[in-house]
Protein backbone atom coordinates (compact mmCIF):
# COMPACT_ATOMS: atom_id res chain seq x y z
CA UNK A 1 0.00 0.00 0.00
CA UNK A 2 1.16 3.18 -1.26
CA UNK A 3 0.30 7.25 -0.71
CA UNK A 4 1.26 8.73 -4.36
CA UNK A 5 2.38 12.42 -4.99
CA UNK A 6 2.33 12.31 -8.35
CA UNK A 7 -0.76 11.14 -10.48
CA UNK A 8 1.87 10.83 -13.50
CA UNK A 9 4.12 8.27 -11.35
CA UNK A 10 1.72 5.77 -10.80
CA UNK A 11 0.13 6.03 -14.12
CA UNK A 12 2.93 5.04 -15.81
CA UNK A 13 4.55 2.52 -12.56
CA UNK A 14 1.72 0.73 -12.32
CA UNK A 15 2.20 0.17 -7.82
CA UNK A 16 -0.70 -2.19 -7.00
CA UNK A 17 -2.29 -0.26 -4.33
CA UNK A 18 -2.16 3.77 -4.36
CA UNK A 19 -3.54 6.16 -3.07
CA UNK A 20 -2.80 9.62 -4.91
CA UNK A 21 -3.01 11.84 -2.33
CA UNK A 22 -3.32 15.72 -3.57
CA UNK A 23 -0.29 17.40 -1.45
CA UNK A 24 2.27 19.31 -2.17
CA UNK A 25 6.16 17.10 -2.12
CA UNK A 26 7.20 17.02 1.32
CA UNK A 27 3.65 16.96 2.89
CA UNK A 28 1.91 13.12 2.43
CA UNK A 29 -0.17 13.44 5.42
CA UNK A 30 -1.70 16.68 4.47
CA UNK A 31 -0.95 18.87 7.37
CA UNK A 32 2.33 18.75 10.53
CA UNK A 33 0.58 18.53 13.83
CA UNK A 34 -2.24 17.79 12.54
CA UNK A 35 -3.80 14.53 13.51
CA UNK A 36 -7.04 14.42 12.62
CA UNK A 37 -5.94 15.05 9.12
CA UNK A 38 -3.10 12.62 9.35
CA UNK A 39 -5.43 10.08 10.37
CA UNK A 40 -7.89 10.78 7.54
CA UNK A 41 -5.20 9.76 5.10
CA UNK A 42 -4.26 6.45 6.98
CA UNK A 43 -8.07 5.44 6.76
CA UNK A 44 -8.71 6.15 3.21
CA UNK A 45 -5.55 3.68 2.76
CA UNK A 46 -6.76 1.60 5.33
CA UNK A 47 -9.98 1.33 3.23
CA UNK A 48 -8.31 0.24 0.07
CA UNK A 49 -6.36 -2.70 2.18
CA UNK A 50 -10.28 -3.78 2.78
CA UNK A 51 -11.97 -3.34 -0.27
CA UNK A 52 -11.76 -6.67 -2.06
CA UNK A 53 -13.70 -5.26 -5.55
CA UNK A 54 -10.71 -3.41 -5.74
CA UNK A 55 -8.41 -5.23 -9.33
CA UNK A 56 -4.59 -4.05 -9.33
CA UNK A 57 -3.29 -1.46 -10.18
CA UNK A 58 -5.20 0.17 -8.14
CA UNK A 59 -5.00 4.24 -7.95
CA UNK A 60 -7.48 6.19 -6.11
CA UNK A 61 -8.04 9.55 -5.57
CA UNK A 62 -8.01 10.91 -2.02
CA UNK A 63 -10.50 13.76 -0.81
CA UNK A 64 -9.92 15.40 2.53
CA UNK A 65 -13.05 15.04 4.59
CA UNK A 66 -15.18 17.74 5.07
CA UNK A 67 -13.92 19.83 8.31
CA UNK A 68 -10.84 18.36 8.58
CA UNK B 1 -1.23 18.85 -4.89
CA UNK B 2 1.51 17.26 -5.50
CA UNK B 3 2.45 18.39 -9.06
CA UNK B 4 5.81 18.58 -11.41
CA UNK B 5 5.44 22.02 -11.59
CA UNK B 6 6.65 22.45 -7.85
CA UNK B 7 9.84 21.03 -8.95
CA UNK B 8 12.58 23.09 -9.96
CA UNK B 9 13.06 23.49 -14.19
CA UNK B 10 16.29 21.24 -14.19
CA UNK B 11 13.44 18.30 -12.14
CA UNK B 12 11.36 18.88 -14.48
CA UNK B 13 13.28 18.29 -17.74
CA UNK B 14 14.77 15.62 -16.11
CA UNK B 15 11.53 13.86 -14.96
CA UNK B 16 9.97 14.64 -18.16
CA UNK B 17 12.50 12.44 -20.26
CA UNK B 18 13.43 9.50 -17.40
CA UNK B 19 12.38 6.24 -18.78
CA UNK B 20 9.99 5.10 -15.16
CA UNK B 21 9.65 1.03 -14.88
CA UNK B 22 6.84 0.03 -15.30
CA UNK B 23 6.12 -2.89 -12.52
CA UNK B 24 4.62 -5.84 -14.87
CA UNK B 25 2.86 -8.30 -13.85
CA UNK B 26 1.35 -5.92 -11.22
CA UNK B 27 1.99 -8.57 -8.03
CA UNK B 28 -1.17 -8.47 -5.36
CA UNK B 29 -1.73 -9.57 -1.92
CA UNK B 30 -4.97 -9.53 -0.99
CA UNK B 31 -5.82 -9.05 2.61
CA UNK B 32 -6.12 -12.04 4.08
CA UNK B 33 -7.86 -11.54 7.76
CA UNK B 34 -9.07 -8.37 9.14
CA UNK B 35 -6.96 -5.03 9.59
CA UNK B 36 -7.55 -5.50 13.34
CA UNK B 37 -5.43 -8.59 13.62
CA UNK B 38 -2.85 -7.37 11.18
CA UNK B 39 1.37 -6.61 12.36
CA UNK B 40 1.62 -2.91 10.33
CA UNK B 41 5.08 -1.62 9.05
CA UNK B 42 5.84 1.85 7.97
CA UNK B 43 8.48 2.36 5.08
CA UNK B 44 9.44 5.63 4.39
CA UNK B 45 11.34 7.61 1.57
CA UNK B 46 12.01 10.74 4.16
CA UNK B 47 15.74 9.90 4.77
CA UNK B 48 15.15 9.98 8.36
CA UNK B 49 17.56 8.16 10.70
CA UNK B 50 17.94 7.85 14.34
CA UNK B 51 20.50 9.26 16.39
CA UNK B 52 23.93 7.57 15.93
CA UNK B 53 22.59 5.72 12.46
CA UNK B 54 24.90 6.80 9.32
CA UNK B 55 23.22 9.75 7.75
CA UNK B 56 22.16 8.50 3.58
CA UNK B 57 25.09 9.84 1.28
CA UNK B 58 23.46 11.84 -1.73
CA UNK B 59 26.77 11.91 -3.01
CA UNK B 60 26.03 8.07 -4.16
CA UNK B 61 25.56 7.94 -8.13
CA UNK B 62 22.28 7.22 -9.38
CA UNK B 63 20.96 7.79 -5.28
CA UNK B 64 22.07 6.01 -2.17
CA UNK B 65 19.67 2.92 -2.58
CA UNK B 66 20.76 1.23 1.35
CA UNK B 67 17.85 1.35 3.85
CA UNK B 68 17.69 1.83 7.85
CA UNK B 69 15.77 0.08 10.56
CA UNK B 70 13.86 2.44 12.67
CA UNK B 71 12.67 1.41 15.96
CA UNK B 72 8.79 1.32 16.97
CA UNK B 73 9.45 2.62 20.09
CA UNK B 74 11.32 6.22 19.23
CA UNK B 75 10.51 9.25 19.85
CA UNK B 76 9.52 10.92 16.40
CA UNK B 77 11.05 14.40 17.33
CA UNK B 78 14.31 12.51 17.75
CA UNK B 79 14.56 11.46 14.25
CA UNK B 80 16.94 12.84 11.64
CA UNK B 81 16.11 14.45 8.07
CA UNK B 82 19.01 13.57 6.12
CA UNK B 83 17.05 13.62 2.99
CA UNK B 84 19.59 15.68 0.65
CA UNK B 85 16.61 16.92 -2.15
CA UNK B 86 16.18 19.99 -2.26
CA UNK B 87 13.31 19.87 -4.53
CA UNK B 88 10.82 19.90 -2.02
CA UNK B 89 10.21 21.64 1.29
CA UNK B 90 11.20 20.15 4.24
CA UNK B 91 10.00 21.79 6.59
CA UNK B 92 6.75 20.44 7.80
CA UNK B 93 8.40 16.86 8.56
CA UNK B 94 11.18 18.37 10.11
CA UNK B 95 8.45 20.35 12.68
CA UNK B 96 6.61 17.04 12.73
CA UNK B 97 7.77 13.99 11.53
CA UNK B 98 4.35 11.91 11.63
CA UNK B 99 3.89 13.77 8.24
CA UNK B 100 6.21 11.67 6.71
CA UNK B 101 7.14 8.50 9.02
CA UNK B 102 3.37 8.66 10.72
CA UNK B 103 4.88 6.14 14.05
CA UNK B 104 2.32 7.94 16.27
CA UNK B 105 -0.97 7.89 14.29
CA UNK B 106 -0.08 4.28 14.07
CA UNK B 107 0.00 3.91 17.60
CA UNK B 108 -3.56 5.55 18.11
CA UNK B 109 -4.52 3.35 15.47
CA UNK B 110 -3.65 0.19 17.71
CA UNK B 111 -5.26 1.73 20.70
CA UNK B 112 -7.88 2.04 18.85
CA UNK B 113 -8.06 -1.48 17.60
CA UNK B 114 -8.44 0.03 14.34
CA UNK B 115 -5.18 -2.31 13.28
CA UNK B 116 -3.72 -5.37 15.35
CA UNK B 117 -0.14 -4.10 16.14
CA UNK B 118 2.79 -1.90 15.44
CA UNK B 119 6.17 -3.77 13.72
CA UNK B 120 9.04 -3.51 16.76
CA UNK B 121 11.21 -1.68 13.64
CA UNK B 122 10.96 -0.03 9.97
CA UNK B 123 12.81 1.08 7.13
CA UNK B 124 13.83 4.31 6.14
CA UNK B 125 14.80 5.03 2.64
CA UNK B 126 16.07 8.38 1.08
CA UNK B 127 14.64 8.91 -1.94
CA UNK B 128 15.48 10.60 -5.37
CA UNK B 129 16.82 7.36 -6.62
CA UNK B 130 17.29 7.96 -9.99
CA UNK B 131 19.09 4.67 -10.92
CA UNK B 132 17.09 1.95 -9.31
CA UNK B 133 19.20 -0.90 -10.47
CA UNK B 134 20.50 -2.10 -7.21
CA UNK B 135 17.23 -1.16 -5.11
CA UNK B 136 15.13 -3.31 -7.21
CA UNK B 137 17.91 -5.94 -6.98
CA UNK B 138 18.89 -6.03 -3.81
CA UNK B 139 18.04 -3.75 -1.23
CA UNK B 140 14.20 -3.50 -2.06
CA UNK B 141 13.84 -7.27 -2.03
CA UNK B 142 16.04 -7.45 1.31
CA UNK B 143 13.79 -4.74 2.92
CA UNK B 144 10.72 -7.06 2.19
CA UNK B 145 12.46 -10.29 3.01
CA UNK B 146 13.08 -8.27 6.39
CA UNK B 147 9.43 -7.44 6.68
CA UNK B 148 8.42 -10.86 6.18
CA UNK B 149 10.15 -12.44 8.24
CA UNK B 150 9.27 -10.13 11.22
CA UNK B 151 5.25 -11.56 10.42
CA UNK B 152 4.47 -7.80 8.66
CA UNK B 153 1.24 -7.95 7.26
CA UNK B 154 0.90 -4.54 5.69
CA UNK B 155 3.61 -2.36 4.83
CA UNK B 156 2.37 1.23 4.40
CA UNK B 157 4.99 3.20 1.86
CA UNK B 158 5.29 7.14 2.40
CA UNK B 159 7.21 9.11 -0.28
CA UNK B 160 8.06 12.72 0.21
Amino acid sequence: MTLQLLREVAERVHPPRALFVPFRHGYPLDSPNEPTRQHAVLEAALRLLEDPSLVPPVLIDYSPPHGT
Amino acid sequence: MGEMAEFPLHVRLFMKGYRWRRIDPVPWAPLLKPLAECRVALVSSAGFVEPGQQPFDDSVRGGDVSFRDISSDIDPGALIDTHRSESFDHNGMQRDPNLAFPIERLRELVSQKRIGSVNHRHLSFMGSITAPGRLVRDTAPEAARRLAADGVDVALLVPV
